[in-house]
């Protein structure tokens, strides 16, 4: 909502500049998004009279123009303007004149005719198009014959002013009028409201015999005021008016259309003029509209209609979806001699509901969708009569019929010092309270030690005592509340135990070298296919949205792999090939237990091409084992031991060859491997990728630390090397258990730190090289006692895997 | 003998000032002073010296070797710095080289904010509280004072699985959920992380988001203690010297209802093109928690009082870090996350 500063002050006196009422207002709960300057850096621009126009010698587009500024000489400007005819009054921009944009005005010459200014339109002087009748838009600002000539431009168009930008809340549809604000505005300030006379002289036949109104919906039609006016004489609305039109963002068409704007520009309350002559008998039916009813708006679109929708209609049909557009039947005219003015109040649900579904929203669609003043009706139809008698644009017929069947029946609501205080931590005495609500129009009798407020039709959110403290808090001023601290018992407060574990297994993958991404839960049904899903898979069972932004983003993820080779596949499109990714979110399965879906952790990290190489270090192939590895760390540093690596073979998305079921203590923990390279085709990966996918909900149940230090030991160990050459058949793991369990209670840590297979070794073999600790919490290990437990696990290696020893 | 013991002294100084390797300062250690060393070896004759003389040779002797082990000590001293310097100079680098290259990881921009905005508000005794991002309207909406046609509804613009089912679009219905479980028992006071999601995608709007929210109930709870608890926050998320200010707005869930303003951090508050030249910035919303939302978990109004508070990870982390693209947060492109 657009509010002119210049037109505010006619309801009430403002005594501070528009940037601190902007404040004011803003810190009461309307905020103000911008003060724009009207006319700001337009300078030497005047009012002058087109004197001669005289084709252009050189030019068949441009036209040399004698023009009086009101200076002592006629200048010769050359312009290229269509719409101007000798004897207009136009802006004229003299030379060194500042316009809009910054442009300035300098002698010139136009294909060698001199230039001494220019003829301004109305986006040169800084005003929008959108607010010009629409011949000139794009033309020359034709101004009123009777203008002075040689004034300063800006107060002639009402450039002297600033408007005020309001983002207001959806509660607050009373201030969507300058009325309202200007109520708003008397109560900060502790000014008075003045209101626009409303008495007017009226003429001829009465609206009552002329009109006839019948409500069908109470419920959604709760008063209808009608209004004639006779010998309408269609022409332009006054300077003064399309000038506040303008700085409200609406454009002026005709003085009939304009005061209807007007009206709801200053009272809030829409109006819609019909051409009385169009209407059969001037009866007005308020009623829903039937399944297959059609109505041809004032856009000129054909509009299907159905129950849920309230129209206007007259015994022939709909003439008009009520509050929401007329039809274009029943629309003033150049030609229209009546009019039948209608001020009502439709149910905000109910508009709210239809311009959506008709997808139609206008400047009245948003006020009755916000309630409008329910006793406000016949205050504006007097209101628009009053300007057309002003005008001379016409005869305002006696009386009105107002149609108004359970009218307004104000809501009372106590208001309790101490629940004021007890809110908002400071007291706030009931005469303060009183004082304020009474500013804003609310009743207020004392009440006991309490007030009974009554709230006035222009507040239809206020039901409650809560609301009443809200008025009293914002005007009172929220800044002026002290700051205390809770009173109550103190807490602890903190995550719980799965909450901190994911706080520390990020904190990990990332000092392992990851990096965390945060990927769309929502994901293409595509994305299963790219991931080679058979179209049996269980992870095809999604959430669909309803509406979705796009198909790319339309069914929740029920894995993350794909949204991490979505990032792989972006990095690489920028050349960045190495990397190492993890992200900590969950995935949707539905069928929960309860009526939701289950959302269920997931850990997964993807890694693709190498680690960085330095000068002093080879760089390290991001391969199965480098991923095995930062899990393994994970693990470790998580106090999860006993873990399970089978080969998987079976899973689409992974290579049959090189990836594993990861299992901890006798649960499955999740998968790792190698992607399946048909899937690096399908996001186009220029390298090989690892992946894993860790439920997070097992981690959490197998992980945890001992609560105790096991101790340090005290006598020093024994280290062996020992290198067997056993077939490939074998897996590493076997054999460790095997050196394990034959090594005894003496044997402490195994560590493999060589695998050769090539020329040294026989063929579909390998060499792996341990390093075997001995050590006795008791006393130092002599040569004799490690020889045991070594002879044991050589006979062991020979009779189980055929290994040699090698040396 | 005098006289042999003191030619050998001199003999053996005069060779410790030439000496220059630590081979050789041992080497002269043995020679004179070993169990078959000279001076050892003058000292075997002693027996035949007379017993007035025996002691005065004796202490010259003895004196000699003190002064002879003293010297020779020095002199090792001086030859291993010497050794020790002359090592060192070979083993100069270029401390130019760049250094071993380590792979770091790194969190997420946006979970480094919402950790910091937890770790702020658990520090002031609150417990962190999660909930379904899949939820049922009631929750969503009507349990929050948002009845069906509610046009503040507008307000959210809602994914939706089914009528009744929906992406929640704030994490207010954890709130809604813990009170349930909690009524009529007090203090409630939490704070609910997560993901949040409404229809709008565009440069500072992105169609999945992060919220943080806070709840408080108690038997006391005032605007007063709404704005001390969050200008607590703002100064230690923000610095000390960032101020607020509160203006009332409106939340179907809140009555009275504030927005929150902190100085804009960019121009100190004088307006700059990041606050649009007002001199602020808004971040977070809040108010007093309405007694319908109360009333609807099982709680009696007028016996308890609460309130709530709600902001976007995203807004403070584009704020904190100037970042002018929300969708650059969801790109995860490494050149920008390598920059956190």
């Amino acid at each position: 909502m657009r509010v002119s500063y210049k037109w505010l002050k006619e309801y009430v006196d403002i005594p501070v500049s528009p940037g601190d009422l902007a404040d004011r207002l803003t810190l009461a709960g309307i905020a103000v998004e911008g003060v724009h300057q009207q006319g700001a850096g337009i300078e030497k621009v005047y009012t002058g009279k087109i004197l001669a126009i005289e084709p252009h010698p050189n030019a068949d587009r441009l036209t040399v123009c004698k023009v009086t500024a009101g200076g002592p000489e006629d200048l010769q400007i050359v312009t290229g303007a269509t719409n101007i005819s000798t004897g207009d009054v136009i802006p004229v921009a003299v030379e060194g004149a500042h316009l809009a944009g910054g442009l300035v005005i300098k002698k010139s010459k136009l294909r060698g005719v001199e230039s001494r200014g220019m003829l301004c339109s109305g986006q040169e002087l800084g005003l929008d198009p959108k607010t010009m009748p629409a011949e000139q838009a794009h033309g020359i600002m034709i101004l009123s014959p009777d203008t002075q000539l040689g004034l300063d431009i800006k107060p002639v168009i009402g450039l002297d002013d600033a408007v005020l930008e309001l983002d207001l809340t959806p509660n607050r549809g009373d201030a969507m009028s300058m009325v309202g604000v200007a109520r708003e505005v008397a109560a900060l300030l502790g000014q008075s409201l003045r209101l626009p006379v409303l008495d007017v002289e009226e003429s001829g036949e009465s609206t009552g015999g002329k009109v006839k109104i019948d409500i069908e919906d109470g419920e959604l039609c709760r008063r209808y005021v009608a209004k004639v006016f006779t010998g309408i004489k269609i022409g332009p609305s006054p300077g003064w008016m399309q000038e506040r039109l303008r700085a409200a963002g609406v454009r002026p068409i005709s003085n009939l259309v304009d005061i209807t704007n007007y009206v709801m520009m200053e009272l809030g309350q829409p109006l819609h003029a019909f051409d009385y002559d169009t209407l059969q008998d001037g009866h007005i039916i308020v009623r829903r509209a039937m399944d297959g009813d059609v109505l041809v708006s004032l856009d000129g679109a054909k509009r299907k209609l159905n129950r849920d929708m309230l129209v206007i209609a007259d015994p022939g049909g709909p003439v008009a979806v009520a509050g929401v557009m007329g039809g274009l039947a029943t629309e003033v005219t150049a030609n229209t001699r009546n009019v039948l003015l209608e001020s009502a109040w439709f149910n905000p649900i109910s508009i709210r509901k239809t311009s959506k579904a008709l997808g139609l929203r206008s400047e009245s669609s948003s006020r009755f969708e916000k309630g409008i003043d329910l006793t406000g009706c016949l205050r504006a139809a007097r209101r628009a009569s009053r300007l057309l008698a002003d005008m001379g644009a016409g005869v305002v017929a006696p009386g009105e019929v107002d149609n108004y069947p359970s009218p307004y029946v104000p809501k009372t609501i106590v208001l309790r010092p101490e629940r004021v205080e007890h809110i908002l931590g400071t007291p706030v005495s009931a005469e303060d309270s009183a004082d304020i609500l009474g500013s804003l129009e609310f009743g207020v009798q004392k009440d006991g030690a309490g007030l009974m407020v009554t709230v006035p039709g222009h507040r239809p959110d206020v039901s409650l005592e809560v609301d009443l403290i809200e008025e009293v808090a914002r005007i009172y001023g929220y800044n002026r509340i002290p700051v205390t601290l809770p009173s109550g018992a103190s807490t602890k407060g903190g995550r719980t135990r799965e909450q901190s574990l994911e706080v520390a297994v990020k904190d990990r993958m990332a000092a392992i070298g990851l990096r965390e991404v945060i990927t769309y839960t929502f994901i293409s049904p595509e994305a299963f296919t790219n991931i080679n899903l058979p179209p049996e898979s269980p992870l095809r069972q999604v959430m669909s949205l309803q509406n979705p932004l796009s198909e790319e983003q339309s069914v929740m993820r029920t894995t993350i792999l794909p949204g991490l080779l979505e990032v792989l596949h972006r990095n690489a499109n920028r050349k960045i090939t190495n990397l190492s990714i993890f992200e900590l979110g969950k995935v949707y399965l539905p069928g929960g237990s309860d009526a939701l879906p289950e959302e269920r952790p997931v850990l997964a990290a993807a890694a693709m091409g190498r680690t960085s190489r330095g000068w002093n270090r080879p760089a390290l192939e991001k391969d199965f084992y480098y991923m095995k590895g930062v899990l393994e760390t994970l693990l470790r540093q998580s106090g999860v031991d006993e873990i399970y690596y089978e080969p998987l073979k079976d899973n689409p998305s992974y290579h049959p060859g090189r990836a594993a079921r990861v299992t901890a203590a006798g649960s499955l923990l999740g998968i790792i491997g190698e992607v399946h390279p048909g899937v690096l085709d399908n996001y186009e990966l220029p390298n090989r990728v690892v992946a894993m996918e860790i439920d997070f909900n097992v981690l959490a149940a197998v992980s945890g630390r001992a609560g105790k230090y096991s101790q340090l030991p005290r006598f020093p160990g024994i280290e062996r090397d020992l290198a067997v050459v056993v077939s490939l058949q074998v897996p590493v793991r076997d054999i460790m258990a095997v050196i394990k369990k034959a090594g005894g209670r003496l044997l402490r840590e195994i560590e493999l730190f060589d695998v050769y297979r090539g020329e040294q070794v026989k063929q579909d073999c390998q060499s792996l090289a341990f390093s075997l600790t001995f050590r006795a919490d008791d006393r130092t290990l002599t040569e004799d006692e490690v020889s045991g437990p070594l002879k044991a696990i050589q006979e062991n290696m020979a009779g189980k895997f055929e290994a040699q020893l090698r040396n | 003998m005098q006289k042999q013991l003191r030619e050998i002294e001199e003999r053996v100084l005069e060779k410790l000032k030439s000496a220059s390797a630590l081979e050789e300062l041992n080497d002269i250690r043995v020679r004179f002073l070993g169990k078959k060393g000279e001076l050892t070896g003058v000292l075997r004759g002693m027996g035949a010296l007379s017993s007035e003389e025996r002691p005065v040779i004796g202490q010259l002797a003895n004196d000699i070797r003190a002064r002879v082990e003293s010297e020779l000590d020095k002199r090792m001293g001086e030859v291993k710095a010497m050794a020790r310097n002359a090592s060192l100079s070979r083993e100069v680098i270029d401390v130019t080289l760049p250094g071993t290259v380590f792979d770091a990881g790194g969190l997420h921009p946006l979970t480094t904010v919402a950790r910091q905005i937890e770790d702020i508000f658990t520090g002031l005794g609150f417990s962190v509280a999660e909930g379904p991002e899949i939820e049922l309207d009631y929750y969503n909406f009507e349990a929050l004072n948002l009845p069906k046609d509610h046009p503040a509804r507008d307000m959210q613009d809602t994914f939706f699985f089914g009528p009744e089912m929906l992406l929640r679009t704030h994490t207010s219905p954890v709130q809604v959920r813990t009170m349930e479980r909690t009524a009529p028992a007090v203090p409630v006071k939490i704070i609910a992380p997560g993901k949040v999601y409404r229809r709008d995608d565009d440069a500072t709007h992105s169609p999945m988001f992060h919220q943080v929210e806070g709840l408080l109930v108690d038997r006391r709870v005032t605007l007063g203690d709404l704005k001390g608890v969050l200008e607590a926050f703002v100064g230690q998320m923000f610095g000390p010297k960032t101020r607020t200010r509160f203006r009332p707005s409106f939340f179907p869930f809140t009555e009275p209802s504030a927005e929150v303003d902190i100085s804009c951090g960019m121009c100190g508050g004088k307006g700059c093109r990041v606050c649009s030249h007002t001199g602020w910035l808004e971040i977070l919303g809040c108010g007093i928690v309405h007694p319908r939302v109360l009333e609807m978990s099982g709680y009696d109004p007028e016996e308890v009082t609460g309130f709530a508070f709600g902001m976007g990870v995203e807004r403070v982390a584009l704020l904190k870090y100037d970042i002018d693209d929300m969708r650059l947060l969801f790109d995860n492109d490494m050149r920008f996350l390598e920059q956190f």
